[in-house]
C-alpha cells in the first residue's frame, strides 16, 4: 500500500516536473532566438546598413535602406486597403448581422486567415500583376491587404461584441438611430481593442515574405511611387540568407534583427495597451 | 459624448497620420530622382548576375537619370517573365527553344553579353589540392553511380591526393537555369546514360542531390555542406575563395576555367549564327575549357515605349563596347571581336 | 454563437416593427446596414476569387494529367511530365515530424501553465511563448540554415544514426538540410499555437472536476492527466489541428532547409521538397504553361488541404469553448 503510494508520488512529481520543463524548453526557444539575433546581427547594424543602397554583388559595404522604406511602403498599402475592409466588415458582424450570414461570413474569415500565404501570393499574381503587366509595391501590398483583411475583420468584432450592452441600450433610448449609437458610443468603448487588433494584424504581414515573391519582387535601386518593383526587408533576408557571400549573411542577420525587434516591439506594444485597457475597466 | 470625441479623434489622427506618410513616402526619395528618370525593370539568369549588376551600377553612375533593375530569379524565369510582359527585359543562358520562340507571342532578340564557365566547385574538410574531374567522374557523380569521394575513378583521376571515403552530397539548382542548361548540355553531349535518363533543359529530374536555389544558393549550400560538390558560374567560385576543379575536355587536356580556356571555347564564333543561339560545350581546341556558353540577354523585338527603347539601345552600345572592358576583371571572358561586330549590327533590329 | 449575439438588431427591429423601411432609411440604419454589409462581404468575395483564379489557371493540368496528378511521382519540366506525390509526401512527413516533436512538449507546457504555474508566471509565460509565433517564418529559416542545419548535421544525425540506424528513418548520408531539418524547424513555429489553445481549453474545464478528483485521493498529476485533460480533449485535438494546417502550409522557413528536391526516400536525413517550397521555388520561371499550370494545381491542392483541416480545428475549438461556457 505505502509502496503504491510512493509510487504514485513519484509519478506525480516526475510527470508534473516534465510538464515544467516542456515550458522551459518553449520559452528558452524564444530566448536563444533574440539572443542569437542580437548577438549576430547587432554588430552589423550601422549608419551604411540603414541609409545605403546595396552595391554591386561581390563587393564590400552598402545597406538596405531601400528595402527598409519599401517595407513601410508595403504595409501602408496594405494598411490603407486592409484596415478599412476588416474594420467595416467586422461592425457589421457584430452589430448589423444578422445569423446565418454572419456565421458565414465569420467563418470564411477564419478560413482565408489559415490559407497558406503561398497561396495569397499566386492570387495576387494573377489578379494584380499579370493585368497590370509590371511587378509593384501595389501588388504587393495588396497580397498583404488579403491576409490583414480577416484578423482586422475577427479581432474588431470580437472587441466591438465585448462592449457592454448597457451601454448600447441607453444610446438607443436616448433615440438615437443605430449607426449613430454605434458610431458614437460602442466604436469608441472599443477602440482601444480594436488599435490592438490591427497593431498586431500589421505586425503579422510585416514578416511576411512568400506572397511578396511574385508581387512586390525586389528592386536594386529606389522604388518610386507604388508601380514599379520594390525591394522589402523579408524577401532581402531569403536572397541573403541563401547566398555564398559573407557580407550578404552578416547583412541578413542586421535585417532579420531589425524586422524581428519591429515586430516583437508591436506586440509588446499591443500587450500593454491591451493590459491597461482591462485595469481601467475593472475599476 | 466625451468618450466618442475623443475616439473619432483618435482615430481621425490616425487616417491623417496615415496618408500622411503614404504623401511622404510615394514622393521619396525626391532628392535623387531626375527629372527624366526612367526605370528598367529585367529578370533572369544568376549566371551572369556579378557583372550584370556591376554593369547596371557603372551605367548608372554614368547617367544617374537610369536605374537599371535587375533581379536574378534564374534564366526560366527570365524567359518567363519576359513572355508575360513583367518585365522589360529577361536575361539567359540558354537560349530559347525553337518550341519556345513558336509559342512566344512577341518576337524576341538574344544578344550576347560576355562568356562564362560553369565549374565543379566542391567543399571536402582536409583536401587543399585542386582536383581533377573527367567526364565519366561527373556524369557518374551527378547520375548518384559515383557515391564515394575515394570512387577509383576518382582517385585515378587525382594521383596524390589523399580523397576520404565519405559520401558525396550533390548539389543542384532548384529553380530554372541557364547554368543547369550549360551543364546538363554538356553531360547528354559526354555520357549518353545521361542524355537518355535525364537529358538537357533549364530544370531537369536530378537523379541525386540537393536543390539550392540561384547560382548564389548552390554555392551558399557548398560552402555550408562538407563533402559537397555542386557547378556553379566562375565568379561564384571565385568571389567566395571556393575550390573548383580541371575538366578534361574533348581533347584529352585537364583544364582549368579560366580568361584563356574560356575564350578559346569560343572559337565556334566564325560560325555564329545570325539569331546568336549556339553550344560550345565540349569543343574541339586542346586548350578548350569543356563546360562554357555565352550568356544572352532577352529583349522585345519591338519596344512600345520610345524612351525605354532608347534606353536599352543605348545601354547594349555601352555595353559591347566600354562594357567589355570590366569583363575580364569579373572573371568573365569578353565577347570575340567577330561577335561585338555581329551585335552591334543587331542591335539596330530593335524598333 | 455567443448569446449576446446581435441583441442590439433585435433592440432596433422591435422599435422598427412595423417595418417602417422607409423611417429606417431616414435614420440612415438601412445605409449603414448595406454599406457594412457589402465590406463583410469582400472576404467572401476574395475568398471566390481565390477559388475561381486557382481553379482556372490549373485547368490545363487537370485536363492533362486529372486524377493521376496526385499519386505519380515524376517531376519532369524537360519532357513535361508532372506529378505531386514527391511534394505531398514531403508535405505530409514534415508536418508528421513537426507534430511529433511539438505535440507532446506543447501539452506538457500547456498543462504546467493552466495547472501547475501561479496565474501571473502563467499569463507572462504564455505571452513570452506566444511572442514565438510572432517572429517571421524567414527568420526561422535564416536560423535553420546556419545554427540548425549544422547541429543536425555534426551532431544530431550521426548520433541517431549510431543508435537507431536499424530504422528506415535513420539511415543514408547525414545532409543537414532535409525532412528532419525541416519538421524540427516546423515543430518550434507550431509550438506556441499548440500551447496557447490547449491551455485556453484546459482553463475552461470546470473547477469541480479537479476537485473531485483531488478529493478522491487523487495526485495532482492523476487528477490533470485521467480527468481534466480527457474534459479538453476535443480542444487540445482543435489546437493540434490548427498547428497542423500551419505547418502544411509553412513557406519560407521550409524552403530554406528542405533541400529542395523531389524525391520520396524513407529516411528523414534525405533532402525533399514540400508544395508550399516548390511553388516558392518555381513559380516565377515555370517556361511553359502547362510546368505554371501543374504549379497552380498544387496550390489549390495545398489551398483545400489545409481549408478542410482547419475547418475541422475550427469546429472542435468552439465545441469546447462553448462546452466551458455552458458549465461554468
Amino acid at each position: 500500500m505505502s509502496a503504491r503510494t510512493h509510487r504514485r508520488n513519484l509519478i506525480n512529481v516526475i510527470m508534473l516536473g516534465l510538464t515544467g520543463l516542456c515550458t522551459l524548453a518553449a520559452v528558452a526557444v524564444l530566448f536563444f532566438i533574440l539572443g542569437y539575433l542580437v548577438w549576430n546581427g547587432g554588430r552589423y547594424i550601422d549608419w551604411d546598413f540603414l541609409t545605403q543602397l546595396p552595391r554591386p554583388v561581390g563587393e564590400s559595404g552598402g545597406g538596405m535602406a531601400n528595402a527598409i522604406v519599401g517595407s513601410g511602403k508595403l504595409l501602408l498599402v496594405a494598411a490603407l486597403a486592409g484596415i478599412p475592409v476588416g474594420f467595416i466588415g467586422g461592425v457589421y458582424l457584430a452589430e448589423f448581422g444578422g445569423k446565418t450570414f454572419t456565421f458565414v461570413v465569420r467563418y470564411t474569415a477564419d478560413l482565408l486567415n489559415g490559407v497558406p500565404s503561398i497561396v495569397i501570393g499566386i492570387f495576387a499574381y494573377t489578379v494584380l500583376v499579370l493585368p497590370m503587366q509590371h511587378f509593384s509595391t501595389l501588388a504587393g501590398g495588396l497580397a498583404l491587404a488579403v491576409i490583414l483583411i480577416p484578423i482586422v475583420l475577427r479581432s474588431t468584432e470580437d472587441f466591438l461584441r465585448a462592449v457592454p450592452q448597457t451601454l448600447r441600450e441607453g444610446a438607443l433610448a436616448l433615440g438615437a438611430p443605430r449607426w449613430k449609437a454605434v458610431i458614437t458610443v460602442v466604436i469608441p468603448a472599443a477602440m482601444r481593442g480594436i488599435a490592438t487588433g490591427v497593431l498586431l494584424s500589421l505586425a503579422r504581414v510585416a514578416g511576411e515574405t512568400a506572397p511578396l515573391l511574385f508581387t512586390s519582387f525586389s528592386n536594386r535601386f529606389w522604388s518610386h511611387g507604388w508601380n514599379e518593383p520594390t525591394a522589402s526587408l523579408p524577401v532581402m533576408i531569403f536572397t541573403y540568407a541563401i547566398s555564398p557571400y559573407d557580407e550578404w549573411r552578416r547583412q541578413a542577420w542586421a535585417a532579420a534583427l531589425v524586422l524581428l525587434v519591429l515586430v516583437l516591439f508591436a506586440n509588446i506594444g499591443a500587450r500593454l495597451i491591451l493590459s491597461r485597457k482591462s485595469l481601467s475597466r475593472g475599476f | 459624448m466625451k468618450i466618442a470625441s475623443r475616439g473619432t479623434r483618435c482615430a481621425t489622427v490616425i487616417w491623417v497620420t496615415l496618408i500622411m506618410a503614404a504623401v511622404m513616402l510615394s514622393a521619396l526619395p525626391p532628392a535623387t530622382a531626375a527629372a527624366d528618370r526612367v526605370q528598367l525593370n529585367g529578370a533572369g539568369a544568376t549566371f551572369p548576375y556579378p557583372i550584370y549588376s556591376k554593369w547596371f551600377d557603372e551605367y548608372h553612375k554614368r547617367h544617374p537619370e537610369i536605374e537599371i533593375n535587375y533581379q536574378s530569379i534564374g534564366s526560366g524565369g527570365g524567359i518567363r517573365q519576359l513572355l508575360q510582359g513583367t518585365v522589360d527585359f529577361g536575361a539567359s543562358d540558354s537560349p530559347m527553344t525553337d518550341e519556345q520562340i513558336r509559342r512566344a507571342k512577341i518576337k524576341v532578340l538574344h544578344f550576347p553579353t560576355v562568356l562564362g564557365a560553369d565549374v565543379p566547385t566542391y567543399n571536402i574538410p582536409g583536401v587543399a589540392a585542386e582536383l581533377k574531374f573527367t567526364p565519366e567522374a561527373l556524369a557518374g557523380i551527378f547520375l548518384g553511380k559515383i557515391k564515394k569521394w575515394n570512387d577509383a575513378e576518382l582517385t585515378n583521376a587525382n594521383p596524390g591526393v589523399k580523397l576520404p571515403g565519405n559520401d558525396i552530397i550533390v548539389v543542384h539548382r532548384s529553380d530554372g537555369s541557364g547554368t543547369t542548361f550549360i551543364w546538363t548540355d554538356y553531360l547528354a553531349k559526354v555520357s549518353a546514360e545521361w542524355k537518355s535518363k535525364v537529358g538537357t533543359g533549364t530544370s531537369v529530374n536530378w537523379p541525386v542531390g540537393l536543390g539550392g536555389k540561384g547560382n548564389e544558393g548552390v554555392s551558399g549550400l557548398v560552402k555550408q555542406t562538407p563533402n559537397s560538390i555542386g557547378y556553379v558560374e566562375l565568379i561564384y567560385a571565385v568571389q567566395n575563395r571556393m575550390p573548383y576543379g580541371a575538366v578534361k575536355n574533348a581533347a584529352g587536356n585537364f583544364v582549368k576555367a579560366d580568361l584563356a580556356s574560356v575564350t578559346a571555347a569560343a572559337g565556334v564564333a566564325d560560325q555564329m549564327p545570325d539569331d546568336f543561339r549556339v553550344s560550345i560545350t565540349n569543343p574541339q581546341g586542346k586548350d578548350a575549357y569543356p563546360i562554357a556558353s555565352f550568356t544572352w540577354l532577352l529583349v522585345p523585338a519591338k519596344i512600345a515605349d520610345a524612351q525605354k527603347k532608347k534606353v536599352l539601345t543605348g545601354f547594349l552600345q555601352w555595353m559591347i563596347t566600354d562594357g567589355q572592358k570590366l569583363a575580364e576583371r569579373m572573371s568573365y571572358a569578353p565577347l570575340p571581336k567577330a561577335v561585338v561586330a555581329k551585335v552591334t549590327k543587331a542591335i539596330s533590329l530593335i524598333q | 454563437m455567443p448569446a449576446y449575439q446581435t441583441s442590439l438588431t433585435q433592440i432596433a427591429r422591435r422599435r422598427t416593427h412595423a417595418g417602417k423601411f422607409l423611417e429606417r432609411l431616414r435614420s440612415g440604419d438601412e445605409i449603414a446596414h448595406m454599406v457594412t454589409l457589402a465590406f463583410a462581404a469582400s472576404v467572401l468575395l476574395i475568398t471566390f476569387l481565390l477559388v475561381v483564379e486557382l481553379g482556372r489557371h490549373s485547368a490545363a493540368s487537370w485536363h492533362e494529367f486529372g486524377w493521376r496528378f496526385l499519386v505519380t511521382s515524376v517531376w519532369d519540366p524537360v519532357f513535361g511530365e508532372f506529378g505531386a506525390l514527391p511534394f505531398i509526401y514531403g508535405t505530409v512527413v514534415t508536418s508528421a515530424v513537426a507534430l511529433i516533436i511539438a505535440v507532446p512538449i506543447g501539452v506538457g507546457a500547456a498543462i504546467f501553465l493552466a495547472e501547475l504555474a501561479p496565474p501571473l508566471l502563467s499569463i507572462s509565460l504564455t505571452f513570452v511563448i506566444e511572442l514565438l509565433a510572432a517572429v517571421p517564418s524567414v527568420v526561422y529559416g535564416l536560423l535553420g540554415i546556419f545554427v540548425l542545419v549544422p547541429l543536425l548535421r555534426s551532431y544530431v544525425e550521426p548520433f541517431l544514426q549510431s543508435t537507431l540506424g536499424f530504422l528506415p528513418f535513420f539511415q543514408g548520408p547525414a545532409y543537414g538540410v532535409g525532412f528532419l531539418a525541416a519538421g524540427v524547424v516546423l515543430a518550434i513555429m507550431v509550438l506556441p499555437f499548440i500551447i496557447s489553445i490547449s491551455r485556453e481549453a484546459l482553463l475552461a474545464v470546470p473547477m469541480e472536476q479537479r476537485e473531485g478528483a483531488l478529493a478522491l485521493g487523487s495526485t495532482r498529476w492523476e487528477a490533470t492527466w485521467d480527468v481534466v485533460a480527457p474534459y479538453a480533449r476535443t480542444g487540445i485535438l482543435g489546437s493540434i489541428f490548427l498547428a497542423l494546417a500551419r505547418a502544411l502550409g509553412e513557406t519560407m522557413a521550409v524552403t530554406m532547409v528542405i533541400g529542395n528536391d523531389p524525391k520520396i526516400s524513407s529516411s528523414l536525413f534525405a533532402p525533399g521538397y514540400t508544395i508550399a517550397a516548390v511553388i516558392a521555388n518555381e513559380f516565377t520561371e515555370a517556361t511553359d504553361d502547362l510546368y505554371l499550370s501543374a504549379l497552380v494545381e498544387l496550390g489549390l491542392v495545398l489551398f483545400l488541404v489545409t481549408i478542410i483541416i482547419n475547418a475541422l480545428a475550427r469546429l472542435m475549438i468552439l465545441a469546447t469553448t462553448r462546452r466551458g461556457t455552458e458549465h461554468p
